[in-house]
């Protein structure tokens, strides 16, 4: 992915396997069948790959213990292995040599694997220590190599004509006569795709980036556009809402018994609204791949988070076989989750296959963004029923939105209690670890938006805006109730129950969960007292998912101006509780980057689909968090050596909330949309006034 | 056919005058550390140095750069040792990294401009160079641990192009 992830995995072997760590390097592999499923994202790398690794690293140096012995004519059990080198008392061989003079064809079952006994905490020398990123370096110099660099002897480059819907669009004309004056134009043609990746799509040819960017902008295509070329934002909202509003509809993730009962019964009950914009990834590298047929073989040059994904779609659209596909890795300029979805790559393969030649094929900023796999607008409703003395008895949640899973991978989807498969990256957050009696968690799949776009897998998915929801309504249910915000999460934080939490990775449960939010209360002297206008918001998330939980709690401290409701973020208090961290700078720098993430979507970011399409397609009108946005920020580890467990996103989820609880606290004005934008704050502080 | 200096040395190109410079360095020069990022000027990627001043290439025709000195992130120092740069790596700055070429371009004249700048003089600058990682804090302190090593009198020898 690039963000030194490569780093952390390296040391997790390298541990296990006794190596110098000044001379491990890192490799990026293709997509040949051997190495298995390729996907980086979720924030799962360190997570999954902890243990398979460990096991790898420790394998080896049990085959290397055993070669080494022979060759210095001593028994395994006499030596010990360090820094890459075999010691038996004063004697010793490197590992180096053992690989040249020995016969390493020691194997191990998979379950022999399983059995090897791994290092305790306290044993290891690497996992926990600090180091430098190995692929730092190539970063400061100009040489690290990102898909935009890849080049190949004869090729041509590209620059598609995007038609104007998703879905559905139908060339009726092409007139290149204009083109035809740009020096180095070669042609257009109408892409013919038999995987119905990019319909409508022509993809104009030149001898350089330049000639087909000219070549394009002076093209004349007319489309017949597909059925949603008129649909807006507020209709996908809309359509959400109605959705919501019919109970035979959705998947229903958790049934518990007894929801409608409780709230039948209920001294109190408290419904609340909230809803998020379309986000767009905007990766900084805009969107390319090279693609080239050499001896049979198909190659794809491109950086990508997903290449198992995005294989079997290749040879759809290509008419061969996987086998006759292979995906070269590159850096990416930014994933975000917007390479998960590899759809890029196919037009540059039938670009190429059209042609007969290398094709570079690169987007434009406003063709990538066109072409963006955003994240979904979203609506939810929660309820809550309040029993005696403001005690909590039962909650429903439904979220409602486009589901990428759905549209990209719907063998992904685990099936709801009542039948209906569900996107667990739509949903996730829902299923929260509070303590609030019987709860019904719904998600429904916004088919209007499903259509009109491809919804995309965007940096903390569905936690990052099914967190804004849960963790405002949170705070709304405590000042229902007249309760102190942080008190009332805590005590329904109780890990009783299915709370409880389980081995190996959710260890503690709840009581994990409240434990970072007392540290961030205590950080932050909550409860003390501010100026004017300013206010504390606290909010806590468990990361991206309940299998795999990150604990997380955060302080946001804002001031609002009145006169203009402009928001400002003064502080980000953020204390997290991840297990073992591998890796502790890199850990901290995906806690800052996810951090500022939650920020920018809260405060900066936010587009509007109209007619059909985004309505921001470059930085003129798209605002994302700049360096003079950044507020303080402190973040805080909790030590563990419980599982480790995923960082590159989940402090994206806890941000969001917080600041709008934060600002409910500075002036009483209740958001419940993001983005937050200085006039819906005004608007609301004109009516609380 | 337009002449200039790049990195040191003399070029000359057969290219169209109004061609932007981000594409003949990278694409006929075969520079490849200038990234492209919006195309219009506004998120920074881009950035390299005219005659030492940070310039938005993607927006720079090449007939702008005839008989200039041009200095990209290839050339900022010759073994990569420029303070900026062993700052970048010192603070672990880089994440995806795509941005960081134009990062440090633009921190080069900032700290010409200002050898001791504050965060309202970084922020002043920096703002126009987007960081989707948003790596901004350990950039802030990059830049801050370069000008204090300039600051303090170590010869930096690297800046021969500029």
């Amino acid at each position: 992915m690039g963000q030194h992830v490569g780093t952390a995995l390296a040391r997790i072997v390298a541990d296990e396997l006794e190596a110098d760590w000044q001379s491990v390097r890192l490799n990026y592999v293709d997509t040949h069948p051997k190495w298995g499923l390729m996907v980086t994202g979720g924030s799962w790398s360190v997570w999954q790959s902890f243990e398979p690794l460990s096991q790898a690293g420790a394998a080896g140096r049990i085959a290397l213990i055993e070669e080494g012995a022979r060759l210095l004519g001593v028994a395994p059990a006499a030596c010990t292995a360090r820094n890459s080198r075999v010691q038996a008392g004063k004697r010793s061989i490197s590992y180096a040599e053992i690989v040249q003079r020995g016969d390493l064809t020691r194997s191990l079952t998979a379950d022999e694997l399983k059995r090897i006994p791994l290092k305790k905490p306290t044993e290891r020398r690497l996992i926990g220590k600090e180091t430098l990123a190995i692929d730092v370096p190539s970063k400061t110099d100009g040489s690290a190599r990102y898909g935009i660099d890849a080049r190949v002897e004869g090729m041509v480059h590209a620059r598609p004509l995007l038609p104007p819907t998703r879905y559905g669009a139908k060339v009726v004309s092409i007139d290149d006569s204009a083109a035809k004056s740009v020096k180095g134009y070669l042609k257009s043609i109408a892409l013919d795709d038999p995987s119905g990746t990019v319909p409508g799509w022509v993809m104009v040819y030149a001898d350089s980036f330049t000639a087909a960017n000219s070549a394009a902008e002076k093209m004349q295509v007319t489309w017949a556009a597909g059925d949603t070329a008129n649909v807006s934002e507020q209709d996908l909202l809309d359509h959400g809402a109605k959705l919501i509003d019919d109970p035979a509809v959705g998947s229903l993730v958790w049934p518990d018994e007894g929801v409608d009962e409780a709230f039948a019964k209920a001294k109190s009950t408290l419904e609340r609204t909230y809803s998020t914009a379309s986000v767009l990834h905007f990766q900084l590298e805009p969107l390319n791949a090279l693609a080239f047929e050499k001896d049979g073989i198909w190659e794809i040059h491109t950086g990508n988070q997903w290449q198992s994904l995005i294989l079997p779609v290749l040879a759809k659209a290509l008419g061969v076989g996987q086998d006759k596909i292979i995906m070269r890795s590159y850096l990416l300029g930014g994933g975000f989750g917007r390479r998960l979805n590899g759809d890029y790559a196919v037009p540059a393969a039938l670009a190429a296959k059209a042609i007969g030649k290398p094709v570079k094929m690169l987007c434009t900023r406003a063709d990538d963004v066109r072409f963006d796999s955003i994240r979904s607008p979203s609506i939810q409703r929660l309820r809550l029923a309040f029993g005696e003395g403001g005690s909590v008895i039962a909650m429903e949640h439904h979220a409602a939105a486009g589901w990428p899973t759905q549209i990209m991978v719907p063998d992904f989807m685990p099936k709801g209690a009542n039948g209906v498969p569900y996107d667990p990256f739509a949903i996730a957050g829902a299923d929260h670890w509070y303590s609030v009696g019987a709860h019904r968690v719904r998600a429904l799949s916004n088919d209007l938006a499903n259509r009109t776009f491809r919804p995309g897998w965007l940096r903390s998915v569905g936690p990052g805006w099914t967190n804004w929801a849960l963790e405002c309504f949170m705070d709304e249910a405590a000042h229902s109730v007249d309760a102190d915000p942080l008190a009332f999460r805590l005590a329904l934080l109780d890990g009783k129950g299915r709370n409880a939490g389980s081995a190996p990775n959710a260890v503690g449960g709840a009581t994990r969960q409240a434990k970072v939010l007392k540290r961030a209360a205590e950080k932050t002297n909550w409860g003390g007292t501010l100026p004017a206008d300013s206010g504390l918001g606290i909010a806590t998330t468990f990361g991206q998912e309940r299998g795999m939980p990150t604990w997380l709690a955060c302080v946001a401290r804002v001031k609002v101006d009145r006169a203009s409701g402009v928001v400002k973020l003064e502080k980000l208090t953020i204390v997290v509780d991840a297990g073992t961290i591998v890796h502790p700078d890199g850990a901290l720098a995906q806690m800052e980057g996810a951090a500022l993430w939650g920020v920018s979507m809260t405060l900066h970011e936010g587009t509007q689909i109209e007619k059909g399409e985004v309505k921001d397609t470059n930085l003129d009108t798209y605002t994302p968090l700049r360096m003079g946005d950044v507020p303080e920020m402190e973040i805080e580890f909790l030590p563990s050596t419980e599982a480790a467990v995923g960082l590159g996103e989940p402090a994206t989820t806890v941000v969001g909330p917080a600041i709008g609880n934060a600002i409910f606290a500075a002036v009483g004005a209740r958001l419940r949309h993001l983005p937050i934008r200085p006039a819906d704050v005004l608007q609301l502080l004109k009516k609380t006034s | 056919m337009t002449r200039f200096e790049l990195n040191g040395r003399d070029v000359s190109v057969e290219v169209a005058d109004d061609t932007p410079l981000l594409w003949v360095i990278r694409d006929d020069l075969g520079l490849t550390g200038t990234k492209f990022g919006c195309g219009i000027g506004l998120c920074g990627a881009c950035t390299l140095h005219i005659d030492g001043r940070a310039i938005r290439s993607c927006i720079t025709p090449l007939g702008a750069v005839a008989n200039a000195r041009v200095t990209t992130i290839e050339g900022l120092d010759p073994k990569g040792q420029h303070p900026l740069q062993k700052a970048w790596i010192a603070t672990q700055a880089p994440q995806c990294g795509y941005c960081q070429s134009g990062q440090i371009m633009q921190a080069a004249t900032l700290l010409k401009d200002f050898p001791d700048p504050s965060d309202q003089d970084i922020d002043a600058v920096m703002n126009g160079s987007l960081c989707r990682c948003m790596a901004y804090v350990r950039i802030r302190q990059a830049i801050k641990l370069a000008a204090a090593e300039l600051r303090s009198g170590t010869v930096h020898e690297g800046t021969a192009h500029e």
